[in-house]
């Protein structure tokens, strides 16, 4: 893993980088293409040294004390090395964000320095105005004509009062991305409804069920693809969208895009074949009338 | 169940309570509103809605909260803390059930979902982070779900998105003190 890239531009940005086992794992797309959108962004990425799994749903479901000593340990790293921690993982941002608060609010006054640490989703910086002029300047491909729905899902705007979102219940930071790539973002109710998240594999009845929803909803609104920056969501939409193939026939099938892949094929001076290979749903055939 | 009949705040109950308070979860708040489990996306497969948790929370009826399938079916999407009139923490409130659940009675009335957890939770007190074959292989085996989605597995080690081998964070050690630490309180 590239853990630093030399750049001679401007502006140069560091920032602690805490990927999350997904990215090292089934969303390695979602890595590489942050990655590439950390250097058009002028991001220098440190990747946290020796970094822990943050427990997920698991730790916090059954085992409260689990979930904060976990975080703890990333966040005291995190301090000791760059205290700018950037977090491309929903989960991950809401448990180091969740420990946060717990602390903040604690009796005691334990383990306090860690509260000095910046935790920021990836969305937070990519939407920033900042980001998105950069991103208009180095765009070489247009979306146009590509009709998206952005997916916030539950655990980056969720509860606000852990996440710092000023707007959990109609978010649209990821929208004023998608015009910015030239797509066209689709008004519609369903971007912050939960996809089922960690019961996917024990409950995958019930995942498919709400699963079905987001996607059937996405079309009526005349979507043509989903674009998320959660790994979770990723892998649950597109995974669950071909067990309702299988079961229904007739289902709609949407490719699901993470956010930074958009923004990399449209700012990289050609396609790489290989891009969209590990797509569960293959989104080359809406993607071939754009060129990429 | 019979020794909190007749008793609507138990000791145990009042118990609760107080853990729910130090986690800062104010049940007592909740006025019966519904703004929770209106809007909860899992609410049609819970066989206790969020609202009805909470209260037999506050009436010391624990037990019928920690007997049910909706603390483990939440999924804890926070929709019903970030609507919640009250500022009630739901999403946390079952947080705490689901922890008194496994640690008092060793319930779960969602055997799957505790085997996933168990299995989450045992790869990362192994490698330190998640190893995710492993996970599943530990899922499969210990819920008995042996062929359930074998063929997305091998469709995701096709494109490269499972490896094979895990990693092993050189702090181990220090995550695996973390789960011989007692579970209730800090410190």
């Amino acid at each position: 893993m590239p853990e630093e890239r030399e750049q001679g531009t401007d502006s140069q940005v560091e920032a602690a980088y805490y990927p999350g086992c997904s990215l090292h794992g089934t969303a390695r797309e979602y890595d590489q293409s942050v990655r590439e959108t950390a250097d058009l962004l002028g991001v220098r990425l440190r990747e946290l040294p020796d970094w822990n799994c943050c427990g997920a749903s698991s730790a916090h479901m059954t085992d409260e004390r689990l979930a904060l000593d976990l975080a703890v340990r990333n966040l005291r790293i995190a301090r000791q090395t760059n205290p700018e921690l950037l977090v491309p993982c929903a989960a991950c941002f809401h448990r180091l964000k969740a420990a946060q608060k717990t602390l903040r609010e604690a009796a005691d006054s334990r383990d306090q320095e860690v509260l000095e640490v910046r935790v920021a989703h990836l969305q937070e910086w990519l939407c920033a105005p900042a980001s998105l002029e950069k991103i208009r300047r180095a765009r070489r491909h247009s979306l146009q004509g590509l009709k998206l729905a952005a997916y916030y899902g539950c655990l980056i705007t969720r509860p606000p009062a852990v996440t710092g979102s000023r707007d959990p219940e109609n978010p649209g930071g990821l929208d004023l991305l998608l015009r910015v790539l030239g797509a066209e973002p689709r008004r519609w109710s369903y971007k912050t409804e939960c996809c089922g998240g960690s019961l996917t594999m024990p409950r995958a009845d019930i995942t498919r069920a709400l699963v079905s929803r987001i996607v059937r909803a996405a079309v009526r609104a005349g979507a043509q693809g989903i674009v998320t920056m959660c790994p979770m969501c990723q892998a649950n939409l597109e995974s669950r969208q071909l067990d309702l193939i299988k079961q229904e026939g007739g289902h709609p099938l949407l490719p699901v895009f993470f956010a930074t892949e958009l923004v990399a094929a449209c700012t990289r001076e050609s396609g790489t074949s290989d891009r969209w290979k590990p797509h569960l749903i293959d989104p080359r055939g809406v993607l071939a009338p754009l060129g990429l | 169940m019979e020794a909190e009949a007749g008793n609507w705040i138990s000791p145990a109950g009042t118990e609760l309570l107080r853990e729910l308070q130090a986690a800062g979860v104010e049940a007592t708040a909740c006025y019966q509103c519904g703004r929770c489990s209106a809007g909860c996306p899992l609410a049609e497969f819970f066989d206790l809605k969020p609202m009805q948790v909470v209260r037999l929370c506050c009436y010391g009826q624990e037990a019928r909260a920690l007997d049910s399938h909706t603390i483990w079916l939440c999924a804890s999407c926070e929709t019903c803390t970030t609507r919640c009139p009250n500022g009630i923490d739901i999403a946390r409130l079952m947080d705490v059930l689901r922890g008194r659940a496994l640690r008092e009675r060793g319930l779960a009335r969602e055997a799957g979902i505790k085997a996933f957890h168990k299995s989450f939770l045992n790869s990362i007190r192994r490698h330190g982070r998640v190893f995710e074959v492993g996970m599943i292989a530990g899922y499969k085996l210990r819920s008995g779900d042996l062929f359930g989605d074998t063929g997305l597995g091998l469709q995701m080690l096709k494109r490269g998105k499972l490896s094979l081998l895990p990693t092993r964070i050189k702090g181990t050690r220090a995550v695996r003190g973390m789960f011989r630490r007692p579970q209730k309180q800090r410190g």
